[in-house]
């Protein structure tokens, strides 16, 4: 179990990490979200793996259970990073309808902006 | 704490207070605000003497208010014969500068603006010379250089005071951040930040062989502070200033810092050959260079500014030598050279203020014209220039006797040459100051024509020069002030004896040929003049600009280089860097062995986990085909739900297929109205280096994430588990984790979401009043669009589901104290359950029947919370204490009532009325983008359909 818990943070941050490296934003955000899927797993796995073991009291006494507070921490973190996703997703449509160009290279957007609307007047 | 001590804490903060005053004054009038900016000054001025008496008997006063005691930081303040001398001048000087000031600027220029700044740095000022703490001592030295930065570029308008601003502010920046790493390096030799532990370990401190680069680093700091050479050149530039400012900061008091720090520091640091011949030699050098150059300045306050240099020069070339009867010298030095610069620039302010110039060679004659300011600078120059009957005599002659027996590097004329050499050009630069400005023939081609000014503006430095004759013809007068702060620097107790004649010494001697060499210089002035101007000289600021634009261009190659504006290549360089800290950790101690058994795994898992992978390779593979992708994304976070529910998370469960709901819905929407398609335009070298990072990347962080799943870790969460039922009245710990053990976390983050959410609003209001709303009017729907977009059956669905839905939610949310739930899953439950409808039966139909704003909601739940955490405050407790209690009431089981259960409330609002507000946002660009305003439910209405047969 351990190995498909570290095996698919580790799938989930490489996706992640060479999507964030595209040139455009829209892969940039997918690339986001798999990234805080993995941050999210990995949280969580810091308090190590165990099964039927959820963190609710039981009536009956001594039992068992797993580490609650890694499972508080990710719970929040869930719900931020849907409000991160979705400020960057306002930002991109923003970017993308005021400049007609979704591409991140700024330096390359502007250039190509500037000197054509320069060329044009 | 002691009354003294609190007097002393008081001298200390009173500055601050006051801060404010003269800026807010200033509206009552021009008087007013000087007034409120003498006022401070004058309590402080007055405690200060109430407590001198018992300074003056050898007593050291001290005040401690604990700051941050885990980093040996204390707001700690001493008050010693030093301090008192120091604090005297700056609230002395203060005073009559804020009376000066009051006559000298313009009806233009911002008063109260100015009286600020002149407080804040008086108060930076007294907490140098106060503290009994370094790192205090730290923070206020940086204090002096910021606030003198905003007193120097003062008149914002002029291009010389902003570059005068920047330089003094570089230059003694910079040496305050050397000097910062001297002050740590001593801290740590002495075990101490407390000044007065440092200085009584001299000895340790100089054994240690840590000794030199702290006292370098120190050194940079005071010898930026005070102008030495080479650092000099940025106080001439500093001069641009307004001349109130000039004669405070650059004769009284912060070029003055740098001295006191050397004095101040004396004990701990001097009487070592590196610190002789570091310090003396550069004082000597700072002299003789500063007085030379003053000589052929034509700019009134050039010169004095030279003048200056020369003096504090003197006074580190003093404190050089390291002698007890050096130090006596530079302390009466520093009380004379104050009263009499100070008057000198004064003047000089008088006269450019009157005459409309400070051009040397377009003055002279003034005697005439202005009798009182002549009296007044003819006195002070006098003084400057070492004439009998002045106090500045009385300390040149200590400090010629002092350099005519002082070796340098065995050598015994070198020092009382130079010295003597040094005073010959005082001499004649003073003599300048009077001869060519005041003495000559009256001219008819003065700017502006001059009188004297009134009384207002001639006071402050007349009370100076006053000061500098008592003394001059009484020095027995300061002995008390002088042997206290002495006794301060040299930690000794000395009994120095100030006279005018001291019989026939060789200073005596080279006081003589001073004189009569400096008034021979000054007759020759005219042709050394020219050849001084022919002369190819080195321009400091021309050096310094060059330094500056090398520095600028070099950053911004690094900056180019690193920061194109692609985020990608900012992203590169983040995840590189921090996939080799991860490596530099792993490589450093290695790991322990496993201490945990691998659990077993079954096929479904198994089956899951082959989902999520192929589907996170495809999203990679295939993440052009962006709607694709999407749908990818939700197989990638259904799995990772379904883990978390195998994992014992049932919490996380929950919350990750509701929020993979709404991202996913959230994501489409966007994409609505972004290109469908990622252009292929990646070169295969950028996909194979991406590929490479990402592998590198994801291998460290799974390795990583392995590492720690097979070892054990001592966690905190017994305490979670024991205290969850007794402390906060739930059985879901998890739960009582969020609204309770760590309830603050979440009040923060739930405050973040409703941000989130606001921003989106805003952001999307933005958009639509730009260009963006023009080009959205124009979207042309190329692709195949649905002909029912608001099918019956769907709305008919959903409208079933609302109730059912919300009834869930409800549910969610009760039971979240106990079991898996809570405010977050059932504020997104809701939140879903209302898309629903906005889905089914479009925007506007569904806007018009929502009863309450999503921003209200936001605001109501974080306001909901944060009085929940209040109320505890009532009860007595923390904040965000929870209480509960068990009613029972006949029909329905016995429940719980937590007031942990409120919060959870406002948790709930929050998350729904900030997802909500997103998606709303969201839609409003559709309904711009020339979607079609649906007012029915549905496009085709069998209800209406079979009406309009009956109307037949």
């Amino acid at each position: 179990m351990e190995i498909i818990v570290a095996s698919s943070v580790g799938v989930l941050t490489a996706g992640g990490v060479y999507l964030i490296l595209r040139l455009r934003t829209f892969p940039v955000i997918l690339g986001l979200a798999l990234l805080s899927y993995a941050v999210n797993v990995f949280l969580f796995a810091s308090g190590r793996l165990a099964i039927n073991l959820s963190p609710i009291l039981s009536k009956y006494g001594d039992a068992t259970y797993t580490d609650p507070l890694p499972q508080a921490l990710v719970l929040t973190a869930i719900v931020i990073s849907f409000g991160m996703t979705a400020v960057l997703v306002m930002i991109a449509l923003g970017a993308f309808l005021e400049a007609e160009d979704d591409r991140i290279d700024l330096d390359l957007v502007g250039e190509d902006d500037i000197n054509g609307e320069d060329a044009g007047k | 704490m002691s009354q003294a001590g609190f007097f002393l804490i008081l001298i200390a903060v009173l500055p601050f207070m006051g801060a404010l005053l003269p800026g807010l004054m200033v509206r009552a009038g021009r008087t007013t605000s000087a007034v409120a900016t003498a006022t401070p000054t004058a309590l402080a001025l007055v405690m200060l003497i109430i407590l001198s008496p018992r300074v003056l008997s050898g007593e050291v006063i001290q005040a401690e208010l604990e700051w941050l005691p885990q980093l040996g930081l204390s707001a700690s303040f001493f008050l010693d014969g030093l301090g008192l001398l120091f604090a005297g001048m700056i609230l002395g000087v203060g005073l009559l500068i804020t009376l000066y000031a009051r006559f000298y600027l313009s009806s233009d220029d911002p008063m109260g603006q100015f009286y600020t700044y002149l407080l804040l740095f008086q108060g930076a000022m007294l907490g140098i010379v106060l503290s009994d703490n370094i790192l205090l001592l730290l923070i206020f030295w940086e204090l002096t250089s910021l606030s003198s930065f905003l007193l120097i570029g003062y008149w914002k308008h002029l291009p010389e005071g902003r570059q005068g601003a920047r330089m003094a502010l570089t230059v003694t920046g910079a040496g305050g951040l050397a000097m910062i790493g001297g002050m740590l390096i001593l801290g740590n030799i002495v075990g101490s930040y407390n000044l007065t532990d440092i200085l009584q370990a001299g000895d340790q401190i100089k054994a240690s062989e840590w000794y030199l680069p702290a006292l370098i680093l120190i050194l940079l700091g005071a010898f930026t502070k005070s102008a030495q050479f080479p650092f000099h050149f940025w106080l001439p530039h500093a001069m641009a200033a307004p001349t109130p400012v000039s004669a405070y900061l650059h004769s009284a008091t912060m070029v003055k810092a740098g001295v006191f720090l050397m004095a101040r520091m004396w004990p701990a640091l001097a009487g070592t050959d590196a610190w002789f011949y570091i310090v003396a030699s550069t004082g000597l050098v700072t002299m003789v260079l500063g007085a030379a150059i003053a000589l052929f300045k034509d700019d009134l306050k050039a010169l004095l500014a030279f003048s200056t240099v020369s003096h504090l020069g003197f006074l580190t070339m003093l404190l050089g030598f390291g002698t007890e009867a050096a130090a006596v010298a530079a302390v009466f030095h520093i009380i004379n050279h104050l009263t009499f610069k100070a008057a000198l620039f004064m003047t000089a302010g008088i006269v450019d203020h009157e005459t409309h110039t400070r051009d040397i060679k377009r003055l002279g004659g003034l005697r005439h014209l202005m009798p009182v300011t002549f009296v007044i600078g003819t006195v002070a120059a006098l003084s400057m220039a070492g004439i009998p009957l002045f106090n500045g005599f009385l300390s040149k002659e200590m400090m010629l006797e002092e350099a005519s027996h002082t070796y340098w590097l065995g050598n015994p004329y070198i020092i009382p040459a130079l010295a003597t050499f040094g005073a010959l050009l005082s001499v004649a630069y003073s003599l300048r100051f009077i001869s060519h400005v005041f003495l000559g023939p009256v001219r008819d081609d003065y700017p502006h024509k001059p009188h004297d000014p009134q009384f207002g503006m001639w006071a402050a430095p007349g009370l100076l020069v006053v000061l500098v004759v008592i003394i001059g013809v009484a020095p027995f007068l300061a002995e008390g002030i002088v042997t206290a702060a002495a006794d301060a620097v040299t930690g000794a107790h000395l009994h120095p004896h100030l006279k005018i004649w001291h019989g026939v010494t060789p200073a005596l001697w080279m006081s003589i040929a001073a004189i009569v060499g400096g008034a021979l210089l000054l007759s020759l002035h005219a042709p050394l003049d020219r050849i001084w101007n022919a002369l190819r000289r080195p321009e400091a600021k021309d050096i310094f600009d060059a330094l500056i634009a090398r520095l600028v261009s070099a950053t911004r190659w690094t900056t180019e280089i690193t920061h194109n504006g692609a985020i990608s290549r900012y992203l590169a360089i983040f995840t590189v860097a921090s996939v080799w800290l991860g490596w530099v950790a792993y490589s450093g101690s290695g790991l322990s062995a496993p201490t945990r058994e691998l659990l077993p795994v079954p096929a479904v898992i198994a089956v899951g986990w082959l989902l999520l992978i192929v589907a996170t390779v495809s999203v990679v593979v295939m993440h052009h085909n962006r709607f694709r992708a999407l749908v990818l994304i939700g197989i990638i976070g259904l799995s990772i739900s379904a883990g978390f529910v195998y994992l014992s998370a049932p919490d996380l469960a929950l919350t990750q297929i509701s929020v993979e709901t709404v991202t996913i819905m959230l994501l489409l929407l966007a994409l609505h109205f972004m290109p469908q398609i990622t252009p292929k335009e990646s070169s295969l070298g950028l996909k194979i280096r991406d590929g490479f990072i990402a592998l590198v990347a994801g291998g460290g962080v799974g390795a990583v994430a392995y590492a720690f799943l097979m070892r054990d870790v001592d966690t905190i969460s017994g305490f979670h588990l024991a205290n969850s039922y007794e402390g906060g009245g739930g059985t879901n710990v998890v739960n009582v984790i969020l609204v309770d053990f760590r309830g603050y976390d979440t009040y923060g983050e739930i405050i973040v979401l409703g941000i989130a959410g606001l921003v989106i609003y805003a952001l999307m209001n933005a958009l639509l009043d730009g260009p963006a709303a023009r080009r959205l009017k124009q979207v042309v729907y190329d692709y195949d669009r649905s002909r029912d977009r608001h099918p019956m059956m769907m709305v008919v669905v959903t409208r079933v589901l609302m109730p059912i839905a919300i009834l869930v939610g409800v549910y969610i949310f009760l039971r979240g104290h106990n079991q898996p739930g809570g405010g977050f899953v059932a504020g997104l439950v809701i939140a879903i359950a209302l898309l629903m409808q906005y889905m089914a039966s479009g925007f506007a139909w569904t806007q018009e029947r929502k009863r309450i704003e999503y921003h209200t909601m936001i605001g109501l739940g974080v306001v909901i919370a944060g009085l929940t955490g209040v109320g505890s405050w009532l009860a007595g407790a923390p904040f965000l204490t929870s209480s509960y209690t068990y009613i029972h009431l006949p029909p329905i089981e016995e429940f719980e009532l937590a007031t942990a259960m409120l919060f959870d409330l406002g948790v709930f609002l929050t998350v729904l009325g900030a997802v909500m507000l997103m998606l709303y946002s969201l839609s409003r660009i559709a309904r711009f983008a020339g979607e079609t305003v649906n007012v029915a439910p549905m496009d085709y209405d069998p209800g209406e359909q079979a009406d309009d047969e009956e109307d037949k």
